[in-house]
């Protein structure tokens, strides 16, 4: 194939406003009171809950929707922020439909699940929007100092449970917006309405918690520092580098998290410029993010390109479905071969027919060329290791850590993407973030009795 | 399609389906509405006596409890009775009864417990050429306090006394309405019967408040800042009618008095339950209320298909075929013996009957099987009580099991018995030599 000689075309502004508002309106608009009572009507109140049972922070979540269904909504936030204090955030970007949606009895008995995301979503908005008496107070003072390096959702998460109990957090984060992954990772129609930067205002008005943001680890502070002026740390610095394509790069790929990043901090969508045809190579929620995105910018192709089958794609079967909904093209058992370039603008990529061979992946089949405008990477993200210096060990390439989160530093904890063993979810890391939390408070307090 | 034809106390109608006097049935316009639907008959909302109509609130009359899904399970009414001049409602019902003369047409009454006033009203009711008179002995609000309804039901010997006046002023068949609000049905039926009735209707409403408004703290339903008990009937009131209906089907003392169920009839099914406990008709209105006339052909339907099924020829041939099935608790067979069985296949792990039977009863279904969520019954604990068949939100998945004779009882270790023993010959019977 050769390609077409036209000058490639990326461009903002593909699109009327009407178009962009309709776009990039919530992907899953909330339930009305009257959706959401007839839903929370349909939970069994099941005995020691399977939907709970699959949750990774654990919601007791018969509960919070029998809360809903009897008119309790603060009841029903504060069961599921008590919990999992980003339950908002989480109620946005959890993959229900392989944790509490795919273990309810419902998906059993009839192949349909009580919503249990939206109606989280419905007992967390109604809080936000009336958050009334704060729904959680700080214990007596500990007069103990924790650094939380990182403001995701895993050191919000731990920064609100150590604040919680007493002790006096600082909080840094490298960026000049607290939020991590759900300020700067999601897609937009995720998350509307500035509610990643809201939730992180309600979470941080408990107090105790003094924010640094701009503050790099490596860069503007290190960790011997931090240990030595704290009488703990806490890592939820995420993970800072994007695996590489593994082939020449003439031209730098741009990384597809730094896309949505520049979506989600745009002013508006029609600032964002984006390709008539664009390639995403990858196999997961980043891949299906950029590629749905960009066909909601106006690209007229988006085309998502992954090396194995759809069932080894980490994007679930939902979000496959959600991309291919919206238009975007997902091709299977390829693997790139060389970026194409001309006269200094990449003009697509050539890929490689892989297949398995006993469990190997062989990249020796046919070649064939896609033309794109835009090609954006999104095969996985990498710890940064420099920062952290020498002395926390690693394992995987992320750091190792017992199952509180304490690392091979004793004073020192990680949770979130940057420790190893985790499936890279929201509600995963808020649990790393709780979890430590409780296990740094532990060990504080046997300090202060020795 | 079955023959529904249904004679009650002589009065022929289509179907078994009247409705009962209530709103439905105030006016020419509504009932006309219902025959035009296919009810076999109705009970004409009941008429006072002569002179200035009664006068209704003109606030909230009605209040639902609600299901789950919003379903109506419970009606509240402060609803007086007719509050339309009784010679406006006595020319409609003649002319209804000209156009639809092959439907039931009764007539509710309620005039103070003098015998004149009923010498008054019943030879003008008479005179429209009505199929029977029903007396409203069972409002249990507002005509209550003026000493009619079902303060007059609650004293059988005023049901005697006005049942035999009635009788003895019209030719036309006499039905009483009983009230619910009553220790022992058995004696205002019993009353009814010595004064002369030819049949009851049962229930009335129950006495009820549906609640508080808990910003205002005003009971509900109120009007303005004050409200009154009212009515109580929809499904949920099914099983207390129909425990009423059958003890009056199997008293001795009233053994044969044909009896109009009524009480939160919404199905077919519900219908025929009354009947199979010894109603001859049924009355509905709750049902009709929440979902218009148009029910009486699911009625229809589902009874006729249920009686082709089970080759039934006609309505009267079901009439009290469960009474005998219904006696006292001694003579309760206590050799017969259950255990619960849970269909693995069916069961969707909810784990309720397991948390039920833990918390509020015998500690006899599993929670885990080898570290697993399963959830079996213990025979060695199960008393066979039925709560987790109860609560079981799939049909079908637990089933109750009879012991046969010769197996034994993993609880007790005994053998289960072939011979019937009830608690009068039981040896922890105090009264048992």
């Amino acid at each position: 194939m050769s390609m077409p000689s036209t000058p490639s075309d990326v461009a903002a502004g593909r699109l009327s406003q009407a178009e962009y508002a309709r776009n990039f309106a919530d992907a899953h608009p909330p339930l009305t009171a009257v959706q959401a009572l007839l839903e929370a009507e349909r939970c069994y109140y099941c005995f020691d809950a399977p939907c709970t049972t699959a949750c990774p922070t654990g919601i007791d979540i018969p509960s919070f929707i029998a809360r809903i269904a009897q008119g309790n909504l603060r009841g029903a936030a504060r069961t599921i922020l008590e919990e999992n204090v980003l339950g908002g955030m989480c109620a946005r970007v959890c993959p229900t439909e392989v944790l509490c949606e795919q273990a309810c009895v419902r998906t059993t008995q009839e192949d349909k699940p009580v919503e249990i995301g939206l109606l989280q979503r419905h007992a967390t908005d109604a809080l936000m929007a009336k958050p009334g008496a704060p729904l959680f107070t700080r214990a007596a003072a500990t007069g103990k100092r924790v650094a939380v390096v990182g403001a995701g959702p895993a050191g919000l998460a731990c920064a609100h449970r150590l604040a919680m109990l007493g002790h006096s957090v600082m909080l840094f984060d490298a960026q000049p917006k607290l939020g991590g992954l759900n300020e700067y990772g999601i897609a937009t129609y995720k998350t509307v309405d500035g509610f990643a930067q809201r939730e992180v205002e309600w979470l941080l008005s408990i107090g105790g918690i003094e924010v640094q943001s701009n503050q790099r680890l490596g860069r503007d502070m290190q960790l011997d520092a931090l240990v030595q002026g704290h009488d703990a740390v806490f890592l939820g610095v995420g993970l800072g580098g994007v695996n590489a394509l593994g082939i020449d790069e003439p031209l730098p790929v741009r990384a597809a998290v730094d896309f949505i990043a520049e979506l989600r901090q745009a002013a508006s969508p029609a600032d964002v410029p984006v390709g008539r045809r664009v390639l995403v190579i990858g196999g997961g929620m980043t891949a299906v993010d950029a590629a749905v995105q960009s066909k909601l910018l106006g690209a007229e192709e988006a085309t998502i390109v992954y090396r194995r089958g759809p069932e080894a794609m980490s994007a679930s079967g939902h979000e496959q479905q959600w991309a291919q909904t919206n238009g975007v093209l997902i091709r299977h058992w390829a693997a790139p071969q060389q970026l194409l370039v001309e006269g200094g603008q990449v003009r697509g990529v050539r890929f490689v027919r892989t297949r398995l061979d006993n469990g190997r992946l062989l990249q020796d089949g046919e070649s064939f060329d896609l033309a794109a405008d835009v090609v954006l990477k999104a095969i996985g993200q990498t710890l940064v290791p420099d920062a952290l210096g020498p002395e926390l060990r690693l394992q995987d390439g992320r750091i190792a850590t017992d199952d509180s989160g304490r690392t091979s530093h004793p004073k020192v904890w990680a949770g979130g993407d940057c420790r190893a063993g985790g499936r890279d979810l929201t509600v995963e890391a808020v649990q790393h973030g709780k979890v430590a939390a409780i296990a740094i408070d532990r060990c504080l307090r046997q300090t202060v009795r020795a | 399609m079955a023959d529904l034809r249904s004679t009650f106390v002589g009065i022929t109608s289509p179907n078994p389906f009247w409705l009962a006097s209530a709103p439905p049935t105030d006016k020419a316009y509504n009932v006309n509405r219902a025959f035009e639907a296919g009810w076999g008959g109705v009970v004409w909302k009941t008429l006072g006596e002569e002179g200035p109509p009664i006068v209704n609130v003109n606030g909230k009359r009605y209040e639902s409890l609600l299901s789950d899904q919003r379903r109506v399970i419970g009606f509240n009414n402060i609803e007086l009775i007719t509050d339309r001049p009784l010679q406006t409602n006595l020319a409609e019902i003649r002319q209804v009864k000209r156009d639809w003369p092959e439907r039931a047409l009764v007539v509710s009454l309620m005039v103070p417990c003098e015998e004149g006033a009923w010498k008054a009203i019943l030879p003008m009711v008479e005179d429209t050429g009505c199929d029977g008179v029903e007396l409203n002995f069972g409002c249990p609000h507002g005509m209550s306090e003026r000493g009619m309804g079902s303060a007059v039901g609650q004293v059988p010997e005023y049901i005697e006394m006005v049942a035999r006046w009635c009788k003895l002023y019209t030719r036309l068949p006499v039905i009483v309405k009983l009230t619910p609000n009553i220790t022992d049905i058995r004696h205002p039926a019993r009353a009814a019967k010595a004064g002369g009735a030819d049949a009851v209707s049962l229930i009335n409403t129950l006495n009820s408040v549906m609640g508080v408004d808990l910003r205002t703290m005003r009971m509900s339903p109120s009007v303005g800042p004050m409200g009154s008990h009212g009515g109580y009937c929809g499904p949920a009131v099914k099983p207390i009618a129909l425990n009423m209906v059958a003890e009056i089907a199997r008293d001795p003392a009233t053994a044969g008095l044909p009896i109009s169920g009524i009480g939160g009839i919404t199905t077919w099914r519900d219908a025929a339950e009354f009947i199979a406990l010894g109603a001859g008709n049924v009355q509905v209105c709750t049902a009709a209320m929440v979902y218009g006339f148009r029910i009486v052909q699911d009625l229809c339907d589902g009874l006729s298909n249920f009686m082709d099924e089970q080759a039934h020829a006609s309505v009267a041939d079901l009439v009290g075929l469960a009474v005998p099935s219904i006696v006292n608790w001694n003579q309760l067979n206590l050799n017969h013996i259950e255990k619960a069985v849970i269909d693995q296949d069916l069961c969707i792990q909810c784990g309720r009957c397991h948390v039920v039977c833990e918390d509020t009863s015998h500690q006899a279904i599993t929670a885990t099987k080898n570290g697993q969520r399963h959830f079996e019954v213990i025979e060695e604990e199960c008393v066979g009580c039925n709560l987790c068949a109860s609560i079981c939100p799939v049909p079908g998945c637990i089933s109750m099991k009879v012991l046969q004779p010769g197996q034994v009882d993993k609880r007790t270790g005994e053998v289960v018995s072939a011979e019937y023993a009830n608690w009068t010959t039981h040896p922890n019977n105090p009264a048992h030599s």
